[in-house]
């Protein structure tokens, strides 16, 4: 009678074990996943740029600065690896982008180009989707993190290799208190 | 408020026991019209065969039949990039495949989202909205109609927009059919007075039905999608602005749209949105009000 109390009790701790188990596995593939939307964008954005750069450059010949910053960006989120590396890259890159399109507004020809146009709908949807896609991954690794710091899951997480991940960190000007209107 | 799992689990359940319920009426009625025309078992079979035959098109092609019935054509990424962009930002925001995106050719600004689930799901917009809004705006519209794809109010909404149709056309066929069949009859054996109380009471009373199951649904979900647009953009205001430019739209009716599909949309596609009667029988809640909730998130 008493071995079987404790074979009942020992099972349902297996059993325990097992959902918690596929919960975090389910869970950590979503993380992935997430991240993985955020590297889609970012590579699309990449690979807009040489064009817009292109084009700008058509019409706005000495603006060389610019054009540089961004080519520098550019090829520092290429090489950066970590989710930290390329949190920093990204938002580098959106703010010498920023100064790209503020610098065109000065050349009204360009503004009118239709290949322009359409980069910048392009662009700004992109960096949208990179918004967007932070913002999720963001509020996945949180619930992953909350779910493998907090009892009883983070008895085991350890074990079996569940690590806090990383959130993609916001650009500077975004964690700045929004204005808020009464 | 609910959680999205909640809101998912009863929208997959009110729209089973929206089949059952679509079923048994047409059951019913089926065995009333058999009534009067000789055999209740055969109207009643038939009225069952048919209406689920019809269940299984309203789920798989209801979407297909509303986006034809508005008028609606596929928004191309060529023509469209603006629209697509957002949709597809959105559906990343909420973590779901990319919902197809539509146009409907109308001046009027106005939107709605369909399908059977976020799989099968799309988002239509009037060429008079994309014109208007600007990029936060639309986003707002977007992300109204996103969560309304994430929470499985569109499956719902889709199979009540479908069902409400039909039986409004097939009350419409029996209470012809009980004229003419009538004044056959009496002359023949004369049906009985009361079956045809029956059969009128039932038609009155289906498409009634139909449309207060329409508006007890419409108003609470239009706050809820509001909210849960507030959640994926992160800024309320923008869709709040939208919603002022919508209602200060001066001319909101959606030619192709009718009452099956009128509660699909984000704001009621007719005229004449601000008198208190409207109000009242209206599937909408009132556009002050929402916009008020939306400020003070």
């Amino acid at each position: 009678m008493f071995e079987w109390l404790i074979l009942g009790v020992i099972a349902i701790a297996v059993l325990f074990v097992i959902v918690v188990y596929n919960g975090l596995i389910r869970i950590r593939n979503e993380v992935d996943n997430s991240f993985a939307q955020i590297d889609v964008q970012l590579k699309r954005r990449n690979d807009l740029i040489p064009n817009l750069v292109e084009t700008v450059r058509g019409y706005a010949k000495h603006e060389r600065e610019v054009f540089d910053s961004v080519t520098r960006a550019r090829s520092a989120l290429l090489s950066a690896k970590t989710v930290g590396e390329k949190a920093r890259a990204s938002n580098m890159l959106t703010e010498t982008l920023k100064s790209l399109f503020a610098v065109s507004e000065n050349y009204p020809q360009l503004k009118a180009n239709e290949n322009f146009m359409q980069l910048q709908e392009e662009l700004s949807g992109t960096e949208n989707k990179i918004a967007y896609s932070r913002q999720h991954y963001n509020d996945v690794v949180m619930e992953f993190n909350i779910r493998i710091q907090t009892f009883p899951n983070n008895l085991f997480a350890g074990t079996f290799g569940f690590t806090k991940r990383e959130l993609f960190a916001a650009p500077e000007e975004e964690r700045k208190v929004p204005q808020v209107k009464f | 408020m609910e959680t999205l799992f909640e809101q998912v689990r009863s929208n997959k359940l009110r729209s089973y026991l929206m089949f059952l319920f679509f079923i048994i009426l047409l059951g019913i009625l089926g065995a009333v019209l058999g009534l009067v025309w000789g055999d209740v078992n055969i109207g009643l079979f038939v009225a069952v065969f048919i209406s689920i035959l019809y269940s299984f098109f309203a789920y798989y092609s209801g979407d297909q039949l509303i986006l034809k019935m508005t008028g609606a054509r596929e928004a191309t990424k060529k023509e469209f990039p603006f629209l697509i962009n957002t949709v597809e930002g959105l559906a990343i925001a909420a973590g779901l495949p990319a919902p197809k995106a539509y146009v409907i050719d109308d001046s009027a600004m106005n939107a709605f989202a369909t399908g059977r689930d976020p799989q099968h799901a799309s988002i239509t917009v009037t060429t008079g909205l994309l014109k208007v809004m600007k990029r936060e705006e639309l986003e707002g519209v977007i992300a109204h109609e996103m969560s309304h794809v994430q929470n499985y109010d569109i499956r719902f909404m889709m199979l009540t927009a479908i069902m409400v149709g039909l039986t409004t056309l097939i009350s419409d066929f029996i209470l012809r059919s009980i004229w003419y069949g009538g004044k056959r009859g009496s002359s023949r054996r004369g049906v009985h007075p009361a079956i045809i109380l029956i059969g009128v009471f039932f038609a009155i009373l289906t498409p009634l039905i139909g449309q207060l199951i329409q508006f007890a649904i419409s108003r609470q979900r239009e706050y809820l999608a509001d909210a849960n647009a507030a959640v994926l953009t992160r800024y309320p205001p923008g869709l709040a602005s939208a919603l002022e430019k919508i209602k200060k739209d001066p001319d909101p009716l959606v030619d192709n749209a009718n009452k099956a599909t009128a509660h699909l949309f984000i704001s009621t596609p007719f005229r004449d949105r601000t008198d208190f009667v409207t109000n009242l029988f209206s599937t909408h809640p009132p556009i002050d009000e929402r916009i008020k909730r939306l400020k003070a998130m």
